[in-house]
């Protein structure tokens, strides 16, 4: 019952992004399913994690989204897919009119070229024996800049645009030379040394300080401005996405479950999940340490085999019993600009 | 270069680390010494040389330095031509035809062990009629003894202790049977008592044809010689313990070189790649494992050949699949997860750059003390190959010399120098290298500091 209704939802999604993907959008993603095989005793299959299942979205040149969601609800899955160091499981990822599961060798290398990541962590992404020059110059000469002087050229360039200045003070320093802000922003300049199209962030700032945190954000939305990047920020922290996304999808169990404007969806989200992880959100206001705020209960779900019906159920304030646990409930739009998928507004 | 730098300021704390880049630069050195002094090719005849290449030196015989701590001293050795200086040659002819060729040798004898074995080479051209030679040696006391009367051919050796004339005569003169005792005593003593002083060996010749010509060459065994001593084929053991260091560095620092990168590089494709590759390595490896290491040494170098670079690429082969690919792998599998390799795939890294410029790079300082203290181990598998007589037939190596001196029981019959150069210098490279190896291990582990 649930796996047919499934099918016809995936089917009309499909059907829908075939459409929107006419309309020449950067990327496209297409009802995309991650899943990963689990292994019992090292052979024989136990079931699949679900870690993305049936996300679709679309971004345009120089638009900015933000995929936000708690730990373990399949937002990094859906990145590393988009960067394809994933393969998908179904579905597909089109950048520039290609899907990436068929590019391969020189196209892979193109593709990736046009792509900037910017990780977590930012001393880990950085290779502890390499010096800010050699950590910079690698990208160039993996894409075949050969010329020692436009290295250097572009390196201090990039540098300047992510305000590390004296370039040649940082040039020959180690990663643990550099504070946890200055290595963030080495890893800022190696995704767009390569003048990409498109930015992946990662959590770009939850790892770092914050009074460096809105220093990055704003360096980041610089850069977008500049170079017309599209953006696809990944967080699980609300109160930065204000910084520069412009639509914001909220992903829970692998699954995208309200999607909108910005403002909209602050000011007014409609899932009670989406409710709840506002509610998480800290902001420095002293009323804060009074008060207990409302956190949904339980765990996250599991992925191997999710709620039936909305995804959510187990964990919903609100839920119509009957309803919920047996049905999938189908993307409605009760706010202009505003979707989600919820009974509530069915 | 100020990484370099940075790093001998570290290895310069370590006082057991300097010690031991001490004695490898020695070896270094001797090594280099051994390879310009001793060409090759020159090494391997002189080691391969019978009686014609050794003729001079007495057979095993300690260092001459020995008698610095004795108190009975031992004779050196020499040898000397006829003409050079101090064995005064003079020709006096006595008719158009013949002449009388004087040969004179004074020679100084303050010792306290009798000589091995006195020997004069004689040469000399004639064409029917042979020269005749008469030898005398006039001892400290002014007796001359006569040693022999004898016709020479174009090449003929004379042997003091091996003249049957000289024998009965000595034995005729009431003095002892055995010719060095003999002719070196203090006449009539019992138990005889070497005789000190300076002795002169006469040797007066003539020949019969113009244009005939005698030479000799006065060779004395002592009882000690140079720098090592010698062995049973009269070798100068100085050739095998200054080539035995090249061919020891040689062996332990390209098998611990090869095999450590060849490991990790072996490991980091595995682990990078996964999948039946990997488990394929992880297969060989455990197959290797069982496998008797030194059998299969022994086999090849008994059935297929005993070559150095043979058993050197065996030992290469054998070592790569070995514990070392299990850790490197199982560190390899956790520095492939960090993020800066993910950064890497995600701007467009290759697998070959991703495994030699991020991989194994991150694995140097753990390459590096294991790499330093794996070369002793290799050293000594040469040496262990060479005792079991499974050494390079054509080189001489340090293993050689102690698998020579067991075999001719050295210890046995007090050619305790025989075993001990060779096993001496052995020690001394496997302590060099393991200290150094040692405080690397504590400078590039840094878990191990301050233990």
């Amino acid at each position: 019952m649930t796996i047919e209704q499934d099918k016809i939802q995936e089917q009309l999604v499909v059907a829908d992004n075939n459409k929107k993907n006419s309309t020449g959008a950067l990327l496209s993603v297409q009802d995309l399913r991650v899943h990963f095989e689990l292994r019992k005793f090292g052979f024989g299959h136990a079931g699949y994690v679900r870690a993305v299942d049936g996300v679709s979205f679309e971004l345009k040149h120089g638009a900015s989204i933000a995929i936000v969601g708690e730990s373990g609800c399949g937002k990094t899955s859906l990145m590393k897919t988009i960067l394809a160091l994933y393969k998908p499981t179904a579905g597909h990822v089109i950048f520039d009119g290609k899907d990436l599961s068929t590019l391969k060798g020189a196209d892979l290398k193109a593709y990736r070229s046009e792509v900037g990541f910017v990780q977590q962590d930012p001393y880990g992404a950085l290779p502890p024996f390499m010096t800010v020059q050699r950590i910079l110059e690698e990208p160039l000469t993996i894409n075949g800049v050969k010329d020692k002087e436009e290295r250097l050229e572009r390196i201090s360039k990039v540098l300047e645009e992510v305000k590390m200045t004296p370039v040649n003070e940082f040039l020959p320093k180690f990663p643990h030379q550099l504070s946890g802000g200055q290595q963030q922003r080495i890893v800022i300049a190696r995704a767009m040394i390569l003048n990409p199209k498109l930015l992946v962030a990662d959590e770009p700032v939850s790892m770092l300080d914050a009074s460096v945190r809105v220093e990055i954000l704003k360096l980041l939305r610089g850069l977008q401005e500049k170079h017309n990047l599209a953006v696809i920020y990944v967080t699980h922290d609300l109160s930065t996405v204000r910084y520069f996304s412009e639509r914001i999808f909220v992903m829970y169990a692998g699954q995208v479950i309200e999607k909108g404007q910005v403002d909209l969806l602050v000011n007014n989200p409609l899932h009670p999940y989406t409710y709840a992880l506002l509610q998480g959100t800290s902001d420095p206001d002293a009323h804060n340490a009074t008060v207990m705020k409302e956190v949904p209960p339980g765990e996250p779900p599991s992925l191997v085999n999710p709620p039936s019906g909305c995804r959510f159920h187990p964990r919903c304030p609100k839920i119509i019993k009957g309803l919920c646990e047996v049905k999938v409930p189908p993307e409605v739009e009760p706010v202009p600009g505003q979707l989600t998928s919820c009974w509530l507004y069915e | 270069m100020k990484n370099l730098k940075k790093n001998f300021a570290e290895i310069s704390r370590y006082p057991s680390a300097v010690f031991g880049l001490f004695i490898i630069f020695l070896l270094v050195a001797l090594a280099i010494f051994a390879v310009i002094k001793i060409p090759y090719s020159e090494a391997v005849r002189l080691w391969r040389g019978g009686e014609d290449v050794w003729y001079m030196n007495p057979k095993n015989v300690p260092p001459a330095w020995f008698n610095t701590f004795r108190k009975t001293k031992l004779p050196e050795s020499f040898a000397i031509k006829g003409g050079e200086e101090g064995f005064t040659k003079t020709v006096t002819p006595s008719s158009p035809d013949t002449a009388a060729i004087d040969f004179e040798y004074a020679f100084d004898f303050n010792y306290d062990v009798y000589p091995q074995e006195l020997m004069l080479y004689f040469t000399s051209t004639y064409q029917s009629k042979n020269p005749f030679v008469s030898i005398y040696l006039i001892t400290p006391d002014g007796e001359e003894i006569r040693i022999g009367d004898l016709g020479i051919s174009a090449r003929q050796t004379f042997r003091f202790s091996q003249d049957e004339k000289l024998i009965k005569r000595l034995v005729r003169e009431k003095r002892n049977d055995d010719p060095m005792l003999g002719l070196f005593s203090v006449p009539e003593t019992d138990p005889p008592v070497p005789q000190k002083g300076s002795y002169k060996l006469v040797v007066n010749g003539q020949t019969f044809e113009a244009d005939s010509d005698i030479n000799v060459e006065f060779v004395f065994h002592g009882q000690s010689y140079g720098l090592a001593g010698t062995d049973h084929a009269r070798r100068d053991l100085m050739v095998a313990l200054l080539w035995g260091a090249p061919i020891a560095l040689a062996f332990g620092l390209l098998a611990a070189l090869a095999t450590s990168i060849l490991s990790m590089a072996i490991a980091a494709i595995g682990a990078w790649f996964g999948g039946w590759l990997d488990e394929l390595i992880q297969r060989i490896t455990e197959v290797n494992l069982v496998l008797p290491f030194l059998a299969v040494l022994i086999m090849v170098g008994t059935f297929y050949s005993t070559s150095i670079w043979t058993i050197l690429g065996v030992t290469i082969l054998l070592s790569i699949f070995t514990g070392a690919v299990k850790s490197y792998r199982a560190v390899f599998l956790q520095v492939k997860e960090s993020t800066y390799i993910e950064a890497a795939k995600a701007y467009g890294a290759s697998n070959f750059r991703i495994i030699f410029f991020y991989l194994i790079p991150r694995m140097i300082p753990l390459l590096i003390p294991t790499l330093v203290s794996a070369v002793p181990a290799y050293v000594f598998l040469e040496a262990s190959l060479a005792l079991l007589g499974l050494g390079d037939p054509v080189l001489p190596t340090w293993g050689k010399v102690i698998n020579d001196a067991q075999s001719n029981g050295a210890l046995y019959k007090g050619y305790y120098y025989w075993i001990l150069e060779p096993a001496v210098l052995l020690m001394v490279t496997g302590l060099g290298f393991a200290m150094l190896g040692f405080a690397l291990d504590r400078i590039f582990n840094p878990r191990l500091r301050g233990i």
